[in-house]
């Protein structure tokens, strides 16, 4: 596998979210907001990454008997820096995203890919595994608190929890044009799906579609395989026609 | 200390705050093991066994050691080693007394080190519980009976959500929507009923 397959991989061919429906906790409860889910996708960047790195290095000293508690207390240690440089740098985020933060430890994501990536191959090839891997995550995340945000509130905002690159809160993205002056989208829109049963809805239609990919995929494939086992048939079908016809030629 | 603690507080973490639904935390187990009512029921019965000696252990190691000694900051490590190696002894314990209880824990216990709602239960009995003037029989008592509570729902929402599962096997669904897709937005109809019960204490 080239460098850049081993980084693009976690995007979309083995989507941690979409397609191994790891790490679910997060993807349902820090996904209210577009910036709560951005900034959940950047800790576990950081913590992945970082994870990746030191328990690829220390791969040959660590006993096979004891690897599991290893792994955790190296992940452990990285979700606390993690968190105390949150709890520093961008304090709203920290107070809304609160125990899902110190909760990084047990994401499935982070031990499997230490399990099946990290322990067995080379620190360049392991960084690079755990940032597009981190990076595929933080897509999942991103996609899904766009659209939970954009039904539940009618617009997307970012500068409430992380205070980097704007002073005062700004709306990435909103239809209140659409309705005039003195109406505001957040009226009409399904505030639903910005509470917990958003959440899983939301997360079903969006795996809904990817099936329906896959599915329609599956159908369009087993089509093209019947296609093609007719038209073989039928060539051989013919072949048999001209050699019949042929001996009858030969023999008259 | 009375019983109206006890009860109120099993009520909020059974119903209101209900772990699943509400609160998002051990939805792997949620997803994975509710295929089958049995492995439902099995599960639910090991979560809420670990969950409360977990949040025991956990709430007497903050009190005890991790506050007095301003070392708070290691809570996360400590807590994550002490409840691997809890559920290991756990599994050693009843492996060697009792054959018929590791016959139907057995196979969820390994399970249960990286499910985040015992993690998730012991770091919030922290932050909610915890104050520096509780005395700590009494902080003690509402942390374990948040964790009974929590634990109650989880096998509570489990066990009704794999019914409906097994329902969901035999119905006619359309291609795109089997499986997964369909138990989450079961799964949000669930939480939309119990948002009902917010406000109830």
């Amino acid at each position: 596998m080239s460098k850049k397959e081993n980084f693009l991989k976690g995007f979309f061919k083995e989507n941690p979210i979409f397609v191994f429906l790891l790490g679910m906790c997060p993807a349902l409860a820090t996904t209210a907001t577009f910036e709560t889910a951005l900034g959940m996708g950047i800790l576990v960047v950081f913590v992945l990454t970082a994870s990746n790195i030191v328990i690829s290095m220390l791969r040959k000293i660590i006993p096979s008997d004891v690897r599991t508690p290893s792994y955790i207390v190296v992940i452990a240690t990285f979700v606390t820096i993690v968190g105390m440089l949150t709890e520093w740098l961008a304090y709203d985020l920290y107070a809304a995203l609160g125990v899902f933060i110190p909760l990084i430890v047990v994401n499935c994501l982070i031990l499997g890919r230490a399990e099946a990536f990290a322990s067995k191959n080379n620190v360049i090839d392991s960084a690079i595994d755990g940032l597009g891997m981190g990076l595929g995550f933080t897509f999942a995340l991103v996609v899904i608190g766009v659209i939970r945000e954009f039904l539940g509130s009618g617009s997307v905002m970012y500068g409430n929890y992380l205070p980097f690159l704007v002073d005062a809160p700004i709306n990435l993205f909103t239809l209140d044009w659409f309705l005039g002056p003195n109406v505001s989208i957040a009226d009409y829109a399904l505030s639903m799906f910005m509470s917990p049963a958003g959440a899983f809805i939301a997360l079903g239609l969006i795996l809904a579609v990817m099936q329906n990919k896959n599915v329609r995929k599956t159908e369009k494939l087993e089509k093209e395989k019947k296609a093609m086992i007719a038209e073989k048939k039928r060539i051989a079908l013919d072949k048999k026609k001209q050699t019949a016809l042929k001996k009858v030629g030969d023999a008259s | 200390m009375s019983w109206t603690v006890f009860v109120t507080a099993i009520i909020s973490a059974m119903l209101i705050n209900n772990v699943i639904l509400m609160q998002f935390l051990g939805i792997c187990p949620f997803i994975g093991v509710s295929k089958k009512t049995s492995s439902a029921i099995g599960m639910s019965a090991a979560v809420l066994f670990v969950m409360v000696i977990a949040s025991a252990v956990t709430y007497t190691i903050y009190d005890l050691v991790l506050a007095p000694y301003n070392i708070d900051y290691i809570g996360t490590i400590a807590f994550i080693l002490v409840i691997a190696s809890l559920v290991q002894l756990l599994e050693m314990i009843i492996k060697k007394y009792s054959k018929t209880l590791y016959k139907a824990l057995g196979i969820y216990l390994p399970l249960i080190t990286t499910n985040c709602a015992i993690l998730g239960v012991a770091e919030s009995n922290i932050t909610n519980i915890w104050t520096d003037s509780l005395p700590y029989a009494q902080g003690l008592f509402l942390a374990v009976s948040t964790a009974v509570g929590t634990g109650l729902g989880f096998g509570l929402i489990l066990f009704a959500f794999s019914s409906v599962r097994e329902r969901l096997d035999s119905a006619n669904i359309p291609k795109a929507w089997k499986g997964v897709p369909i138990s989450l937005v079961v799964a949000g109809i669930m939480s939309l009923a119990f948002a009902g019960l917010v406000g109830v204490i």
